[in-house]
């Protein structure tokens, strides 16, 4: 079937089960809009800013494990695209990009809304396209989809000049791909598995550090059978909450900066750690000197071989998709009668209860000021816990992770590699357009906010009744944190003066605006909100302005190096 | 340590930028890279001299192994192998001295591929230490230009590197 380079992409989507793309037009990409107007299998969401299309198609894909696709015109298109691009590649989330290039001919002669798109984009992309003839334009697709989603997942731009996508060419899409350069491992090392198990069951200290790679690879169950089935401490990272559930007996809490106690403690102390699917990152292990320990050996599950021994040197590592690995290791669990010496494991538990003892999440109630906390709490009791929760970026990030217990995976969608603030709202447009009745809430700050703010523009004319709990500070509040703490509390521009009315902002887009004052209506806002089904709600909670997050390991500090609380500082 | 690098990747625009976007991206050192397609035109291949621990060899020979056009990788100083680069010196020639640098190029195995009245233009070939030491043996005064190809490496013996 002859079928013109824009019909040709369109097709290329219908194939691959494409249900929404996130776009903006212009110029370059017209020829592909207008052959999007004219079928109705796909459906074309139209953002307000680039930025927010990146953002929504990435949450789409966290949400679902399905890719997610955006579209965005060449020049300013692709530069407000940068920041979702550069977003999906340090979380590792499969996405397709489309962007418009202008004619083959005028590539390279400064021509009207021109850049180097695959040169801007390449060091924040899995891999990228550009495709100059439209005989290999559906090819390019079909890889396109294969690269973003296999092996560690990531975004694939596919850059189409305006002349390709108005050529006219037959349409073949492949239905495979074979790529002599592109072969990512599966299956893990055999030998190295049964080492791993083995270690395991002989550990006297042992502990589970589990990261986003378990949510992407669809391995929580397997995971919290395993940890489960040898009874031994688990943690999660900020991107791998939901991978073993949060209100489990066996969940120590997130590690990290803004990690618990007995989680960092834990990690310190163990004798055996199994790292799956998580990558030793600054944030979650601080400073690598005071975290190597002697004697500690850790085994290391992770698709992508670059991510092993980067940071940390491993005893065991395992190259492998994280949910073939734990299969294996299940099965030999399950073979094998053995299990971890009961009475090392016990005392192992009764230091962890001392630690955990220190109840490092506690923070002061307060009958006259909102306690961010306190908001996230009675939200986590609102929803029963069954939201699907977003954020941005900061202190009320790190709240949202630390007080809602996320028990299944997908359900925690936040920036946690390149922690953009101007997540927390097209994303959770992306979650409600993949679960239309799923309850939907992002968790934000006032500063955060306003970076993606014309959004709630989009959940009008989508009908996308996304609840949005803004824990307003009136600061960007972890950067005043740092101040205080760091900078001998000189707030530098980190106060958010002149702030809109967002009840107001929020009814002049045609939604429900709300403000809490009181501690005692925040639960009552909350039920009022989220009995408005078919309503955006704009919950402004103005929260007390000092809080700080606690724990905190300051950047550059080991993890048992941690602040409990204000009596720290 | 010094390391070469002998890469196969895909012969496609773009893929050299790749390469070197990754070293400049994390701070790996070039020490010099030359490229060129193969006998299969779908290929180049492509050698690196580079330096590093064995823990950032490791890192940058992952890193290569990941990137989409990179076919294969493979670090020449696991085995035994040969380096060769090619210079061309432009050198002032001018009458006792023609004859002096004549001999030197002779004793290097150098050639004399282009001559004016002022100047002898030699090339050599070799590994980088005899290129080094040539120049070292020549007047510095007397070099008006030079040019380096950089290293290309091959494994001694049966050992190959293809697709």
């Amino acid at each position: 079937m002859q079928l013109s380079g824009a019909e040709i992409t369109i097709r290329c989507l219908e194939e691959e089960g494409v249900e929404y793309i996130f776009g903006y037009p212009g110029g370059a990409v017209l020829f592909i809009y207008d052959a999007l107007f004219q079928q109705d299998k796909v459906k074309h969401i139209l953002v307000r800013h680039e930025q927010a299309a990146l953002h929504a198609a990435d949450a789409y894909a966290r949400a679902t494990g399905r890719p997610g696709v955006a579209l965005v015109t060449s020049g300013p298109g692709v530069t407000n695209a940068v920041t979702g691009i550069a977003t999906a590649y340090m979380d590792s989330i499969p996405m397709v990009v489309i962007s418009g290039q202008v004619p083959t001919a005028a590539i390279g002669l400064d021509a009207f809304q021109e850049v180097d798109t695959v040169g801007i984009t390449r060091p924040c992309v899995k891999h990228n396209f550009l495709v100059k003839r439209v005989e290999d334009l559906a090819e390019t697709m079909k890889k396109a989809f294969y690269v973003a989603t296999t092996g560690r997942p990531g975004p694939v731009l596919v850059d189409i000049p305006k002349d390709v996508s108005q050529q006219v060419t037959e349409f073949l899409y492949p239905a495979q791909i074979e790529m002599r350069s592109y072969n990512p491992v599966v299956k893990g090392h055999p030998g190295l598995i049964r080492q791993a198990v083995q270690m395991l069951l002989e550990a006297r200290r042992p502990m589970v550090y589990a990261g986003g790679g378990v949510v992407l690879g669809e391995a929580s169950g397997l995971l919290t059978q395993l940890v489960r089935e040898l009874g031994v401490p688990c943690t999660n990272t900020l991107m791998g909450l939901g991978a073993f559930p949060a209100t489990d007996p066996q969940f120590v809490g997130m590690l990290g900066m803004h990690g618990t106690y007995e989680a960092n403690l834990a990690m310190h102390h163990c004798d055996v750690l199994l790292a799956v699917g998580a990558r030793f990152d600054d944030r979650v292990i601080g400073n690598t000197r005071h975290f190597f320990v002697e004697g500690r050996r850790i085994i290391h599950i992770d698709i992508d071989p670059s991510s092993i021994s980067k940071r940390v040197r491993v005893d065991v590592p395992i190259v492998g998709d994280v949910r073939e690995v734990l299969q294996e290791m299940q099965k030999l669990v399950a073979e094998t009668p053995q299990r971890l010496d009961p009475v090392a494991l016990k005392q192992w538990w009764h230091q962890i209860g001392e630690w955990r003892g220190r109840e490092c999440m506690h923070y002061e109630r307060s009958d006259t000021l909102i306690k961010p906390q306190f908001v996230v709490e009675t939200l986590y009791q609102v929803t029963q816990g069954d939201a699907i929760i977003t954020s941005d970026v900061g202190q009320h990030q790190m709240w949202a992770a630390q007080y809602y217990k996320f028990d299944k995976p997908r359900r925690w969608l936040n920036s946690g590699g390149l922690g953009t603030m101007g997540f927390g709202l097209p994303a959770a447009m992306g979650a409600q357009l993949a679960f239309p009745d799923q309850v939907v809430a992002c968790i934000t700050g006032e500063a955060s906010i306003q970076m993606c703010i014309q959004e709630l523009s989009t959940c009008k004319q989508y009908h996308l009744p996304v609840k949005i709990v803004n824990l307003n500070n009136r600061y960007l509040g972890m950067v005043r944190q740092w101040q205080q703490i760091l900078h001998g509390n000189r707030y530098s521009e980190s106060y958010m003066d002149a702030l809109p009315d967002f009840v107001k902002l929020a009814e002049s887009y045609g939604h429900v605006g709300i403000r809490i004052e009181n501690p005692a209506d925040v639960e009552g806002a909350l039920r009022e909100a989220f009995a408005l089904k078919e309503r955006v709600v704009f919950l402004d909670f103005m929260t007390d302005p000092t809080e700080n997050v606690f724990p905190m390991v300051k950047a550059g500090q080991g993890l048992t190096e941690m602040l409990l609380g204000a009596e720290d500082l | 340590m010094r390391h070469i690098l002998s890469l196969l990747l895909e012969n496609e625009a773009g893929a050299l930028s790749r390469v070197a976007g990754l070293f400049s991206a994390r701070g790996y050192n070039i020490e010099s890279l030359t490229v060129a397609p193969t006998e299969d035109p779908t290929l180049s291949r492509m050698t690196i001299v580079t330096n590093g621990s064995a823990e950032v060899m490791e890192q940058i020979t992952k890193q290569l192994n990941k990137l989409v056009d990179v076919v294969k990788v493979f670090d020449l100083n696991e085995g035994r192998h040969l380096e060769r680069e090619l210079m061309l010196v432009k050198m002032r020639a001018e009458d006792s001295a023609r004859e002096e640098i004549k001999r030197t190029a002779d004793i290097f195995r150098g050639r004399i591929v282009d001559v004016t009245d002022q100047t002898y233009t030699i090339e050599l070939t070799g590994p980088r230490d005899k290129l080094d030491a040539f120049l070292e043996a020549l007047d510095p005064l007397m070099i008006l230009e030079t040019v380096r190809t950089g290293a290309s490496g091959i494994g001694r013996g049966d050992w190959i590197m293809r697709v």
